[in-house]
């Protein structure tokens, strides 16, 4: 069918349509538009997932905007793409599953989360804005638009935080953190574009990889992207935004923004691994990024042990999580010139890694979710004044169990198949790391531990007689996420056949990036 | 069909974990269930014993947060005092923190190539 | 040598900008040292695309002798100007809700989330 050769674009353009249609909606009926939302958001999860078949079945597909046909990347004999491209491979189309999946359970949640009535329209109309931005930077081939896509994300995500802003002061002194830090970030990202524009006139991620030499720009070029987009990403020492940030925001938001984060990581590995592969010394750089796994796995959670508030907790944790990413990804870099040492390691610490990212996004989400619940029900989020809440609200504490369960690493769940990944690998490059991960997982369980023996067990409490459990559709959503959870844990290597491996194996192999855009050698 | 995980230097598989996590969970059932059944509901043999003191009420003896990992928070105090001065939340350490990395990471990127 | 002259403003831009956001105490001032950055990457962009004795690239004026300057820059520059437009608005309604809820735009007073 025609429409099957445009499904990048309308991944992209069905939620964009539907963001600015939103608030139309909302004038005619106020309960329509959290499902005329929940359509547009159905609708590109349907397309990413026949996307996807595509993708792992033939091979990586491209798309170019304006062509007679879409997969017309050289017009007329000429040597570089002219036109804005954009290219999925299998790591660009996992990254928009997790998004895909997350916004939409976000979006269902958020049918009973949301009861301001006078903004809620402004709610939906930027949650889809988040969503296409994300979706953009994920399916991008050019990376002019990726930094375009990028400043939608951070402008999306900071008016988003600042939802209860109108009745608080804190939301907003969180979002005027998250933009300083977002645009300073966004800036330094166009700075290093137009160093590669102005030595190579190119803007396309695969006509760039294939004219780069390593000169001295280029030195500079990946020094400040690797700064800029880890402190996107919440590595320690530039984590400080994170815990305000995810803490102020409302528990579906800060769900997304932790996927946003994700995305970042994707971001730093399209250009170390795709933009420069092998011409880099990699054992410098992998090195650096190992240093900021370590940095970030022990600080995250040694502050996250000593937190009063539910959601900066999560939120620290969150941070060392993503040191288990840059970790598992860094040994693979560092490996990347030596065939043995890949073969032997280096590929299983690199889908440990990649394994890692999307189950991060799950599990992390469901506990946002779950703290979200406990703030809708009680209307605090301090851990002095809750206490005995199991007994009111049994389903949340099932789902609690299960979340925390799956992050620390305890089997049968998700966590521990991917840190099992990592710990294994990892101990081969050099014991004392894996050493390190293992004593920072305990920590997180330690951590956890804490939250639930404050929040849910204990004897009932008077001031929370008339607690009852939270609506359905957040219970759904909750449920949702532990039956991938669940399903994730019990079959790992499902997922790691047929998901991690291929979009492994796409960071590795540059040469196929480039010939599918430029035809050949 | 039994799920292995195949790591570089062996292989993890959860359904047999899970199995085996029933067999023997069935096996201490049974043996838990072999023991005393007689006691009297609702004596003084149902009651926690706490070394004769008196009870308190059962809401007053829920340990809230601040009384939690206490111990842990001393000892390691000398650690935990610069860690938390440092997370100021003050947004010019943001910037400065940014401008230290970036400048140390290309120093070593210009340095070791 | 005079040629390097837009590349030093440039620099400057840059520099002025991220001794406001290190050292400044004001919010408004915060905002005004973001939109600093702005504008030096702006300069940067469009600075990029001269080339020697060119002149304005119009498709239907295409010269036969000198050569026209690279009218991709020019596009990019456009697109980042209208984002600095949405970001400096955001950041400055940021700035005014922090001062209807705390009373005061100084940092020292701005800090209740710190830990």
């Amino acid at each position: 069918m025609k429409i099957f050769d445009h499904i990048p674009a309308l991944i992209v353009a069905v939620p964009l349509l539907a963001a600015f249609l939103a608030p139309v909606v909302g004038r005619i009926n106020k309960k329509a538009i959290g499902i005329f939302t929940l359509i547009a958001l159905a609708i590109s999860l349907i397309f990413t997932i026949i996307l996807a078949f595509r993708v792992f079945s033939i091979g990586p597909q491209v798309y170019v905007f304006g062509e007679k046909f879409p997969s017309l990347t050289l017009p007329s004999g000429l040597k570089f793409p002219i036109r804005i491209i954009f290219q999925i491979d299998a790591l660009g189309i996992f990254m928009g599953l997790i998004t895909a999946v997350l916004s939409f359970l976000a979006a269902f949640y958020s049918l009973a989360f949301i009861n301001k009535k006078d903004i809620t329209y402004n709610y939906y109309s930027l949650l889809l804005l988040l969503t296409v931005s994300m979706f953009g930077m994920v399916l991008t081939g050019d990376i002019f638009n990726f930094f375009v896509f990028f400043e939608i994300a951070s402008m999306s995500s900071v008016a988003l935080i600042c939802y209860r802003g109108t009745d608080f002061g804190e939301p907003a002194e969180a979002a005027f953190k998250y933009m300083v830090v977002s645009s300073i970030s966004a800036l330094m990202v166009l700075f290093a574009i137009s160093i590669y524009y102005g030595q190579y006139d190119v803007l396309n991620i695969a006509a760039l990889a294939k004219a780069i030499q390593y000169s001295q720009l280029d030195k500079i070029a990946l020094g400040i992207l690797l700064s800029v987009l880890a402190m996107k990403a919440g590595a320690v020492p530039m984590h400080m935004w994170t815990p305000d940030a995810y803490s102020e925001a409302p528990a579906p938001i800060a769900m997304i923004l932790v996927a946003a984060s994700q995305v970042s990581l994707y971001a730093i590995f399209r250009i170390v691994f795709t933009l420069y592969n092998i011409k880099l010394n990699t054992l410098t750089i992998g090195w650096i990024m190992i240093i900021f796994g370590v940095l970030s796995m022990f600080v995250g959670v040694t502050m996250a042990i000593i937190q009063k508030d539910i959601k900066r907790l999560i939120a620290y944790n969150a941070v060392s999580q993503t040191g288990y990413i840059l970790l598992g990804v860094g040994v693979g870099l560092a490996v990347l010139t030596n065939p043995i040492a890949l073969q032997r390691y280096g590929i299983v610490a690199i889908e440990g890694g990649i394994f890692q990212i999307i189950n991060c996004a799950i599990y992390e989400g469901l506990l946002f979710l779950t703290a979200g619940a406990l703030f809708f029900k009680t209307g605090t989020r301090n851990l002095d004044k809750m206490g005995g809440l199991a007994h009111y609200m049994k389903y949340t504490t099932i789902f609690f169990i299960i979340g925390v369960a799956a992050i620390s690493g305890l089997p049968p769940f998700n966590g521990f198949a991917s840190k099992l990944l990592i710990y294994e690998s990892v101990y081969k490059f050099n014991p004392l790391l894996s050493i390190i991960a293992m004593v920072v997982s305990i920590l997180t369980l330690a951590s956890f531990i804490k939250v639930f023996n404050s929040a849910f067990l204990g004897p009932k409490l008077s001031q929370f007689k008339e607690v009852k459990e939270v609506p359905p559709s957040m219970i759904l959503a909750m449920a949702v996420l532990s039956c991938i959870i669940i399903f994730f844990g019990l079959f790992p290597d499902l997922i790691v056949k047929n998901l991690v491996h291929p979009a492994v194996m796409s960071l590795i192999e540059q040469f196929k990036y480039t010939s599918t855009v430029l035809g050949g050698m | 069909m039994l799920g292995l995980l195949e790591t570089g230097s062996g292989f993890w598989s959860a359904i047999v974990w899970v199995i085996l996590i029933l067999i023997i969970g069935s096996i201490v059932y049974y043996i838990r269930n072999k023991g005393e059944k007689s006691y009297k509901k609702n004596t003084n043999q149902d009651k926690p014993f706490i070394s004769g003191n008196p009870e308190t009420t059962k809401e007053g003896s829920h340990l809230n947060e601040n009384h939690l990992y206490w111990g842990f928070m001393e000892a390691l105090k000398s650690y935990y005092d610069p860690l938390v001065k440092i997370h100021t939340g003050d947004i010019n350490d943001y910037s400065g923190w940014i401008v230290i990395i970036t400048a140390i990471i290309l120093i070593i990127v210009e340095v070791r190539g | 040598m005079i040629g390097n002259f837009p590349y030093i403003t440039v620099m400057i831009y840059i520099g002025c900008g991220i001794y406001i956001l290190m050292f400044q105490r004001n919010l408004i001032k915060l905002a005004i040292g973001l939109n600093l950055i702005e504008n030096g990457m702006n300069l940067f962009l469009i600075t990029l695309g001269y080339r020697k004795g060119g002149v304005a690239p119009i498709y239907t004026q295409a010269p036969v002798g000198p050569v026209m300057v690279l009218p991709t820059p020019q596009a990019l520059t456009l697109t980042s100007i209208v984002i600095g437009v949405a970001t400096s608005a955001l950041i400055l309604s940021m700035a005014m809700m922090i001062y209807k809820h705390y009373g005061s735009i100084d940092l020292d007073e701005v800090r209740r989330l710190r830990g």
